[in-house]
């Protein structure tokens, strides 16, 4: 007994050992660019970016506050697609995942089939591409970022409807049938708000595709004022000088000297994965679940 | 039974529940459905002027174009070949994470190690890309400065030499996915019976041994399950990580290029709409048969676990 108890200790302290190394690399990247992000800009040019800087300074944060304007343009940006995307998402997903759920609904077996075919077979980014710009003219508004892809997942539809198929039973519909309340109340005013757990998950993992999408802005957006902030990081990676030329139109040139471009990409890099460094240790709990509950039957 | 047979007789109306199902409905018929009838523009010499129905047919000469090109082989043989990369590395690595994870028994271990592998899965693409600047580029990339000088070596320009990418692609692929996937590991192991241990422990087992013959065993299931899944989505790739990662750089294109990239550049950078069209439905029409075929497996090794 003894001897075996020796032997899970020891492999306790071997993987501590080698879970610590790997979490180290995991991190490192991160560490990289956050110290990158106060380098002092002439010791980035002559060192590059390192662990260990001669030098720090945080002229490439007060650039981008003096600099401001696009950058919290780009956030409200991102902050109102997320918001109306995980709300419409929610909002769609839910009722069109609770008639599913409901036994004696006729359509159910059909209407769950146009559901899951979505999974199998898809028209392709082309021909998608091409109704949104042409027949609804989303191209350069906000909802070109909210709509087209995301909304409803067949994958979401069916997490919601297990939910309420596993968790809650149809005599409480049957219930209020009985006390004479139509579907419409049936759903909004009890099964909705049941469904809280789960309208949990699918918001936090909604929320943080719609916060990191840059597909939709990529295909949709042209126009700069409506970029999001995940766009204009790919714009400023291609161009560090947009930043300067879009806040004021002074002439390019007279003021290059100014732009510490090399620690300003790594502290915009910084400002795009803030809030999700700040929230994540909070809703880490509810991420895993999400993560085993979507893995064990979608 | 009685009671279910009676309920089954006594429907609901019909019309309350599909009007609030409507407009999710409405949602999944435009944004899924009608673009598979434009599959048919795969068919046509698309013309911006003529428009969609207007433009002329072509017959199959989209499709005969693009597989006579050198990029139909090199974005099928990509999409493949890293798909492959990431399946048998990528759940190697994800089953030996979370062996190590849940081995550990301390639940404040776990929590630390599990939130810093974690985190890389949180980060959008775009990100991913600086973080890869930051490591690569020629001017300023810490491997230049940093790790190349310290060994004496020539600085490399990274964005324009392909020969590394396939191992940085897989290097990025697993910092963003490992920690993701062990989850779904770490819950599986957490599901074997505890008397099958105890069993192997009275039998004189070492932890290693436990390992070998209990854990991964009992894990095949789900390895087998979780892979056949993958493989009925082998044609399609991550766009993000062959987008952004080599900063969409036409040098690399030779290791970088996917079916998801080469249907995209062909839109939005060449305007070459026929050709990407009969690219996406290519992958469309192929990856579809390979889910049912994926799946037609995974029925046959485990029922409960079929997607349909």
């Amino acid at each position: 007994m003894n001897h075996s108890h020796n032997d899970v200790k020891r492999f306790q302290v071997f993987a501590t050992v080698v879970l610590a190394i790997l979490a180290v690399f995991a991190l490192l990247p991160i560490i990289l660019i956050a110290i990158a992000s106060v380098t002092d800009e002439n010791v980035l040019v002559s060192t590059g970016y390192t662990f260990l800087p001669s030098k720090l300074s945080l002229d490439s944060y007060y650039y981008m506050v003096k600099q401001s304007q696009m950058i919290m343009r780009s956030y409200g940006v991102t902050i109102s697609v997320t918001l109306l995307g995980t709300l419409g998402s929610v909002l769609l997903t839910t009722t069109l995942a609770y008639p599913l759920a409901r036994p004696d609904f006729k359509y159910r077996n059909l209407l769950a089939f146009f559901v899951f075919f979505t999974m199998l077979f898809n028209g392709g980014v082309v021909s998608s591409y091409i109704m949104w710009t042409r027949v609804f003219s989303i191209k350069n508004t906000i909802w070109a970022m909210v709509v087209p892809n995301y909304l409803v997942t067949a994958f979401n539809v069916f997490l919601v409807r297990n939910y309420y198929v596993n968790s809650i039973p149809h005599a409480l519909v049957e219930s209020a049938q009985i006390d004479g309340a139509g579907e419409l109340q049936i759903f909004f005013k009890i099964m909705l708000p049941l469904a809280i757990p789960t309208v949990a998950t699918i918001s936090l993992f909604t929320g943080i595709l719609y916060w990191n999408d840059w597909v939709n802005g990529l295909y949709y957006i042209s126009d700069s004022q409506l970029f999001g902030l995940q766009n204009l990081l790919i714009r400023i990676m291609n161009n560090i000088q947009f930043l300067k030329v879009s806040s004021n139109s002074a002439l390019l040139g007279t003021q290059n000297v100014d732009l510490p471009g090399a620690s300003v990409r790594m502290a915009m890099a910084m400002i795009g994965i803030l809030p999700i460094m700040i929230l994540f240790p909070f809703v880490q709990k509810y991420f895993i679940k999400g993560v085993v509950l979507g893995a064990i039957k979608g | 039974m009685h009671m279910g047979k009676r309920r089954g007789k006594r429907l609901a109306k019909t019309g309350p529940l599909l009007l609030i199902a409507a407009p999710g409905i409405l949602y999944l018929l435009i944004n899924n459905y009608l673009p598979m009838f434009g599959v048919f523009l795969a068919f046509k010499d698309y013309n911006y002027i003529k428009g969609i129905f207007g433009s002329d047919w072509s017959g199959f000469d989209n499709f005969r174009f693009l597989f006579k090109t050198h990029d139909a082989w090199v974005m099928t043989r990509n999409t493949l070949f890293y798909n492959a990369a990431f399946i048998v590395i990528g759940t190697v690595a994800a089953i030996f994470v979370a062996i190590l994870i849940y081995e550990l028994g301390q639940k404040r271990r776990v929590k630390l190690f599990q939130s810093a592998l974690m985190l890389p899965n949180l980060f959008s693409w775009v990100v991913i890309g600086f973080i890869g600047y930051a490591f690569l580029n020629a001017d300023t990339g810490f491997i230049n400065n940093s790790v190349l000088k310290a060994f004496g070596t020539e600085p490399i320009s990274w964005y324009s030499t392909p020969g590394p990418w396939p191992v940085i692609l897989v290097l990025v692929y697993l910092w963003k996915f490992v920690g993701y996937f062990s989850i779904v590991y770490i819950a599986s192991i957490a599901g074997i019976d505890k008397s099958v241990y105890e069993a192997a422990q009275l039998d004189g087992a070492s932890k290693f041994q436990q390992i070998m013959r209990v854990t991964i065993p009992l894990l095949k299931p789900t390895i087998i399950v979780m892979s056949l899944m993958a493989i009925g989505r082998i044609f399609y790739s991550d766009f993000g990580l062959f987008y952004q990662v080599p900063q969409n750089s036409g040098r690399l294109f030779e290791v970088t290029q996917t079916i998801d990239t080469y249907v995209y550049r062909g839109l939005m950078e060449l305007h070459d709409v026929g050709m990407s069209a009969a690219a996406a439905l290519y992958q469309s029409v192929v990856g579809f048969l390979l889910v049912l075929g994926a799946n037609a497996l995974v029925r046959k090794l485990d029922n409960d676990n079929a997607l349909f």
